[in-house]
Order: structure tokens, then C-alpha cells, then sequence
């Protein structure tokens, strides 16, 4: 009898057990009737305003769609937990990518056509033409909604600029000023004068941006859906040995050298560098997620040379295909209210500026326009008067930035291209002997064998 | 189906020893099993008991496992449906120049961690045992790093580890007149780096083993050795060591092994860098199914596992045969 009951118990451990793991399988729906829609918040480690601004604006949704039940969800698009949350089909239903994933993420079917409803929407004329080819399929299908764009700028921190005793309203404005002002800094206050990612496919990215900005064009589209590496170059050769004059003969690069989007700022945010390349878009991080100072941030452009360009990019808000028409209706009416209006309308502009300057959120961050120039600078004025950001320490890049060439990411292989050229920013930055000749040439024949397969 | 009354068919009362003739009766009994005896002799209520632990095994590890070796021979990224492409995934990787640096900078690992990692726990828990008083103590502290978790323990070796000569490392050697060292920074010194954490990791957990096996080294042998004028490196060398030849067997094996998966610390301490000083087969792995962002190349990522798990097994199973004869000699 005794052991009959015991056997009783296993099994029903067991069926508990199987019982547990068949709910590990998502619910979805909601229990009140709603349609839950879960979209895509902020990065892990934001500040709590920034998640309370949201509650906010959430709140704004739901009233004027009581059917929807928006469930906010940390997100941050990396390389690495993308792609697993793409095959576990863990991906919230309105989600970003960037550029440079765009292409051959709807080419292999992997987001939501919204051709129909952009014209619905009636918006797809207004968008800048460069910047909606970014989602537009060869099919001529759109899939999905720039919603932001940036151009690289140089980011400098002007405490250490003062500790060092150089001007910070007269930011570096060409490369030899920029390795001038990073060796006085170094000598001056013992922090890295001048650093750069180096792992992660950011050291490719903005050995890229770097690279671009000296006239460097890293690949050539043939047009015929083929695409040939140029990654060995002058220009390229050129930031290299720049780089690696800075490390190993003026000694003003610091001691980190595997620094990533993420490390960078966290260093940058604690005043522990002096300059580097990154997203214009990067102080809201900086300050909202790194906690710096808004005092001691400044940003002019990235110094061009021998008819470079300034690279840009941005991201866009997508879907997956797989969500039914009635989710999909309802990704569309946030995306559309959360991130396309306040571009857009007057009042939307105002209503989201006013919710994120009430939590302290930064409101003002210079972007590139994703819609035409005459709209955007419109919107601008709409929000001045919420805007925080400090402008006036921002005024070397939006004074200069509409006077550069923007530059697109390559489009072939991207994100593995940038992978191998991070390899490339370590040699030169740990090793002194570094031959950038013979490393450039293998990175070219690597970059070549993955645009072949 | 006649139901003949037997000894063997009434259930024995659970309390009642074994008769002193079941020996005998086994043959016999085997003979008549069927599937009914089998559920009479309780099959199905062992089975409810086996469930739980073939239902996680099933599908946490044997099912990933099935799932691995079939990928091998598909290209799929998850998301679109999967080709066949057979044994094409594993020429890829064979081609693909970072595999040599992956197997060297893999047996470099395993090279060191066996030079330096192996013999430390063997050297401590012999002077541990050799220690009359506070044995607990220095065995509780030998296991600390053990206990703390690996992410943590890296992810705290990598403040130490900091470059600059503030660092914590550097500061230290700073103290006796040492330069600061690049440490994790240098394509020379990053691996010794992370071969010095792995090894303070796991020492504590061979320690306790090691320990362990000493407590059942019998003590006339070491009385017999001093008899004859051994002093303690003898002791060691005659006595210690080949009774624990058995346990240091296993434990190389288990290095091998664990050293041929080392994944943790490269990944966390420096993605594989400074320019793939760093990258180790485990890591080439998850590169492969992880690194690109759109959907990776999980074909190439389950061939190389295959490849080395297939390794490993031989490479096991030829060090039992070599030591298997080793210590029947």
C-alpha cells in the first residue's frame, strides 16, 4: 500500500514536472480581452525616469487604444543575442535593427512587409529617399520604418580638455589636432587622450567610420548583387598606422584596448578618456544609461580628409512575419504614434518632448533627419522649448554636419566584414610589430571569400 | 493465457529478507520473463520512478543532442526551413584558416594549464596533509574560488587584470619594482592570463579530490619508508604518488578534457582577442552561431562540435587503454 502511494507521488511529480515544462511555451493573449503587444523598450541598465517616461507615454497609448495591452521589454540589439532571439523567436513584436542588418534581414524573409500600410499611413513620400532604400526590398517592397539617423561624430570630454589646457569651444578639427590634443591629455592628466572599439564588430565599424572620413571606400557594389572587397587601401592603411602612432609612439591611447559600444561609454561616461568616434545619437546613452555629467560632454565632427565622408546609419522599427493581422494592426498603430509622429506632427512632437523632459530624459540629441531636411528642421522648432540637451557644447557638429558627405555603411557582409576587421584594431593597438601591410591584405582575401560564398 | 500460480508470481512482503536460494533461481526466473511479469514485478512503477530523469535528460540534453549531430549536415539559420547539404559544413570549417589557430591556441591552453595547473593541486593537499592543525581551515580556503561563481570570478579578474599601472595586478607588482604588464591587453601575455585564473578557479575542487584519496593512503607504508631512511621527498616519490596513480589518471583525463572545452574565460575575459591570441575551439564554435547577427551558421557550429567531440572520445578511450595497461603492470 505504501509503496503504491509513493508511486502515486512520482508520477504525479512527474506529470507536474512535464506540466512545467509545457508552460515554459509563451502564453500570449491577455486575460482581460486586450490584444498584448510587446515592444521594445530600452537597453538593460537604463535609469528607472526612463522606464517611468515611458509608463508615461504607455499610459497615452492605451487611452487612446483601449483594445491594446503594450508590455514594455528590455531590448538591445547585439550581434550575438539577436541572432538567438531571432531562432528562439524570443523577439518582441515591435522591435529595431540597424541599417546594416536591414537588407539581408528582409531578403531572407525575415520582417513584415508594411508597404500598404506606410501608404495608408501616408507618409512614404516624406521619408529621404536614401534612407527608405535602406528598407525597401528588390521586390520595391518597404519593411519597415526608419526611424532614426545619424551621422559619427567625435565625442570629447571637455573636463579633461580643461585639465590638460586646451580650449574645449575650439574642439580638434582636423586628425593631426585630434593626436595633438590626445598626447596632451595623456601627458597632462594620465587618462587615454584618444580611444576607439575595438571588439565586438564595433572595432570594424568604426575603423570604417575612421577610415571613410579619409577617403576610404571599403567596398564596391557591382550592381549585379555582388560585391568586391577594397578593404586594403590607402586610406585605411592610413588609420591604422594612425592608430597605432597614437598607442605605441605618443603613448596617449590608455591601457584598454578591447573596449566595445558599451565599454567605451562606460569609460567615456566616467572620465576616463579623452576622445572617440561614435553614433551623433550617443549622448542620450551616455547620460540616460552611463550616468555622465551633461556638463562635461562635447561633440563637433569627425575630421574629414581627401574628400572623405562622414559614415552614418540608424535603425529602423520592424516587425517579425510571422504575427497575425490583428497584432500586426496593432504593431502598426504603435510604431506609427511612438516613434514616426512625433516626426511628424506638431502636437505628437510636443506630448512626447514634454513626457521625457518631465522624467529628465534627454530631449534634443542632434540626429540626421530620416524624413526630408524641411520637416525636421520644422520639428526642431516644435520642441525647443523642452529641449535639455546642452546644444551649445554640440555646436562644432550641428554647425558643420550638413556640410559633410554622408557616407552609407557597405552592404555586403557587414557585420561579419566588420568582425574580421576588428582583428585589424587589435593587432595594431597590442601588438607594436604589428605588419599592417600583410594584415590588411588577409583581411581583404577573408572579407573577398565571405562576399563569394 | 494461463495464469499458473507460482512461487515467483506472489509478490515477497516488502520487509522479508532475500530467500538464501535467489541466486539459484535467477536463471530460471529469466527464462520465464514476460512482459506481464515485468509489470507484475513492478516494470511500470520503476519506470514512473525513471520518468523524471529521463524526461530532463531527454530533452535537456539528449534531444539537443540528436538535434546537433542531424544540423551538422544542414545549412539553416532556425528561421528559414533547413537544406540538406551533407558533409559540406565540415569542409567548411576544415578550410577555414582560424580553425589552426583555434587548435593551437587551444593546446597552448591545455599545455599550460597542464604545466602549471596540473601539479599545483597535487603539491598543495600533499603540504595540506602534511599540516597537523587547521587542516579544515586551509581546505575551506583552497575551495573558496570554487564556490564563488565562474562569471563573477572572471568578470573580478578582469578588474584586477586592468592594464593601467593603477591596476590592481600592477599595483602589486609595482610594490616589488616590477613594470606594469599588459596582461589580458598583449597577444603574448593574454592567454598565461587567462590560464592563471582557470587555474585558481579549479585547484580547489582537485584539492578536496586529491585530499581525499590521501586520507586512503595507508599509513604503514609511510612508517615502513621511514623505517628503511626515506626522508619526505621519497615519501612522496615511493609512496604517495603511485598509490594515488589510480585518481591522477582520471583527474589528467578530466583536464584534457575539460581543457579541450575552454570556453568561459576567453569569452568573457577578451571575446577571443587581441587578434585571435585568444580564440579557442569552443569559442570558433559559438562565433560560427552566434556572430553573425542574422541568424548565424549553426551547421558549421554543430560540425565543429561533432568534430571535437568525436576527438575527445577517442582520445579518451586511448588513454584507458594506455593506462589501463599501465596499471595492471
Amino acid at each position: 500500500m505504501k509503496s503504491r502511494r509513493t508511486v502515486a507521488i512520482a508520477g504525479i511529480a512527474a506529470l507536474a514536472m512535464v506540466g512545467a515544462l509545457a508552460a515554459c511555451s509563451d502564453a500570449g493573449g491577455s486575460d482581460d480581452g486586450k490584444l498584448e503587444l510587446r515592444v521594445a523598450t530600452f537597453p538593460p541598465g537604463a535609469e528607472q525616469a526612463a522606464y517611468d517616461a515611458f509608463a508615461e507615454q504607455e499610459k497615452q497609448f492605451e487611452k487612446a487604444n483601449p483594445d491594446i495591452d503594450i508590455v514594455g521589454v528590455e531590448y538591445e540589439w547585439t550581434a550575438p543575442t539577436f541572432a538567438a532571439q531571432l531562432a528562439g523567436g524570443s523577439l518582441p513584436d515591435v522591435f529595431t535593427v540597424p541599417f546594416t542588418d536591414t537588407k539581408t534581414l528582409l531578403e531572407n524573409g525575415q520582417l513584415m512587409d508594411v508597404t500598404d500600410d506606410i501608404d495608408e499611413l501616408g507618409y512614404a513620400d516624406k521619408f529621404n529617399p536614401i534612407i527608405l532604400d535602406e528598407v525597401t526590398g528588390s521586390d520595391g517592397n518597404v519593411y519597415g520604418f526608419p526611424r532614426q539617423a545619424y551621422a559619427n561624430g567625435l565625442h570629447y570630454n571637455r573636463d579633461l580638455f580643461e585639465q590638460a589646457g586646451l580650449d574645449p569651444d575650439q574642439p580638434p578639427t582636423t586628425w593631426d589636432e585630434v593626436r595633438a590634443a590626445a598626447k596632451t591629455i595623456a601627458e597632462k592628466t594620465g587618462k587615454a587622450g584618444y580611444a576607439t572599439m575595438a571588439s565586438g564588430n564595433t572595432g570594424g565599424w568604426q575603423l570604417s567610420v575612421q577610415a571613410d572620413s579619409r577617403g576610404a571606400s571599403l567596398q564596391t557594389d557591382n550592381g549585379d548583387g555582388t560585391y568586391t572587397s577594397t578593404i586594403d587601401n590607402d586610406a585605411t592603411k592610413a588609420t591604422l598606422q594612425y592608430l597605432h602612432d597614437l598607442r605605441w609612439e605618443d603613448d596617449s591611447m590608455g591601457a584598454t584596448f578591447d573596449l566595445d559600444w558599451g565599454s567605451i561609454n562606460q569609460e567615456f561616461a566616467a572620465g576616463n578618456i579623452g576622445m572617440y568616434t561614435s553614433g551623433s545619437d550617443v549622448y542620450t546613452a551616455l547620460v540616460r544609461d552611463f550616468g555622465m555629467p551633461s556638463d562635461q560632454y562635447g561633440l563637433t565632427v569627425i575630421p574629414v580628409e581627401d574628400s572623405g565622408g562622414v559614415l552614418g546609419g540608424g535603425d529602423i522599427a520592424v516587425m517579425p512575419p510571422t504575427l497575425d493581422d490583428e497584432t500586426k494592426a496593432a504593431a502598426v498603430k504603435w510604431i506609427d504614434w511612438y516613434y514616426m509622429q512625433k516626426l511628424l506632427n506638431e502636437d505628437a512632437a510636443v506630448a512626447d518632448a514634454k513626457a521625457l523632459s518631465a522624467s529628465d530624459q534627454p530631449v534634443g540629441t542632434p540626429v540626421l533627419p530620416v524624413l526630408d531636411k524641411e520637416t525636421y528642421l520644422e520639428s526642431q522648432k516644435w520642441i525647443e522649448p523642452y529641449v535639455n540637451v546642452p546644444l551649445d557644447q554640440m555646436t562644432g557638429f550641428t554647425d558643420g554636419i550638413f556640410d559633410q558627405t554622408p557616407v552609407g555603411e557597405f552592404k555586403g557582409q557587414t557585420q561579419p566584414i566588420y568582425a574580421l576587421m576588428d582583428n585589424l584594431v587589435q593587432a595594431v593597438l597590442t601588438d607594436e610589430n604589428a605588419d599592417i601591410d600583410a594584415l590588411l591584405a588577409q583581411v581583404d582575401v577573408d572579407a573577398q571569400a565571405l562576399l563569394d560564398q | 493465457m494461463t495464469m499458473t500460480p507460482t512461487t515467483t508470481d506472489a509478490p515477497p512482503p516488502a520487509s522479508a529478507p532475500a530467500p538464501p536460494h535467489a541466486a539459484s533461481a535467477r536463471p530460471k526466473r529469466s527464462r520465464r520473463r514476460t512482459p506481464m511479469t515485468w509489470l507484475r514485478g513492478g516494470g511500470l512503477w520503476n519506470l514512473a520512478f525513471l520518468a523524471p530523469m529521463l524526461i530532463v535528460f531527454g530533452v535537456f540534453s539528449w534531444w539537443p543532442i540528436a538535434r546537433a549531430f542531424v544540423m551538422s549536415f544542414q545549412e539553416t539559420n532556425l528561421v528559414s526551413p533547413p537544406t540538406w547539404v551533407w558533409f559540406d559544413n565540415f569542409a567548411r570549417v576544415l578550410s577555414d584558416p582560424n580553425l589552426g589557430t583555434a587548435v593551437l591556441n587551444t593546446a597552448y591552453f591545455a599545455a599550460l594549464a597542464l604545466v602549471f595547473g596540473f601539479p599545483l593541486p597535487i603539491i598543495m593537499a600533499v603540504l595540506m596533509s602534511e599540516v597537523r592543525r587547521g587542516k579544515g581551515l586551509y581546505s575551506a580556503l583552497a575551495y573558496l574560488p570554487v564556490v564563488v561563481p565562474p562569471v563573477v570570478a572572471v568578470l573580478l579578474w578582469k578588474v584586477f587584470y586592468n592594464a593601467s599601472p593603477d591596476g590592481v595586478f600592477n599595483t602589486v607588482l609595482g610594490w616589488v619594482g616590477i613594470p606594469p604588464q599588459p596582461w589580458l591587453q598583449s597577444s603574448a601575455t593574454a592567454m598565461p592570463s587567462l590560464v592563471i585564473e582557470a587555474t585558481w578557479a579549479a585547484a580547489g575542487g582537485s584539492i578536496i579530490i586529491y585530499l581525499a584519496a590521501l586520507i586512503a593512503v595507508p599509513p604503514e607504508l609511510y612508517d615502513a619508508a621511514e623505517v628503511d631512511g626515506a626522508g619526505i621527498w621519497r615519501k612522496i616519490w615511493h609512496v604517495t604518488l603511485p598509490q594515488l596513480r589510480g585518481i591522477l589518471f582520471i583527474m589528467l583525463i578530466l583536464q584534457i578534457i575539460g581543457t579541450a572545452q575552454v570556453f568561459l574565460e576567453p569569452y568573457l575575459f577578451t571575446g577571443g582577442g587581441p587578434n585571435n591570441a585568444t580564440l579557442t575551439v569552443l569559442l570558433l564554435i559559438y562565433r560560427y552561431a552566434f556572430q553573425n547577427s542574422l541568424g548565424g551558421d549553426y551547421g558549421e557550429a554543430t560540425a565543429l562540435s561533432l568534430m571535437l567531440a568525436i576527438f575527445l572520445g577517442i582520445l579518451s578511450w586511448l588513454y584507458f587503454k594506455l593506462t589501463d595497461r599501465w596499471s595492471t603492470n
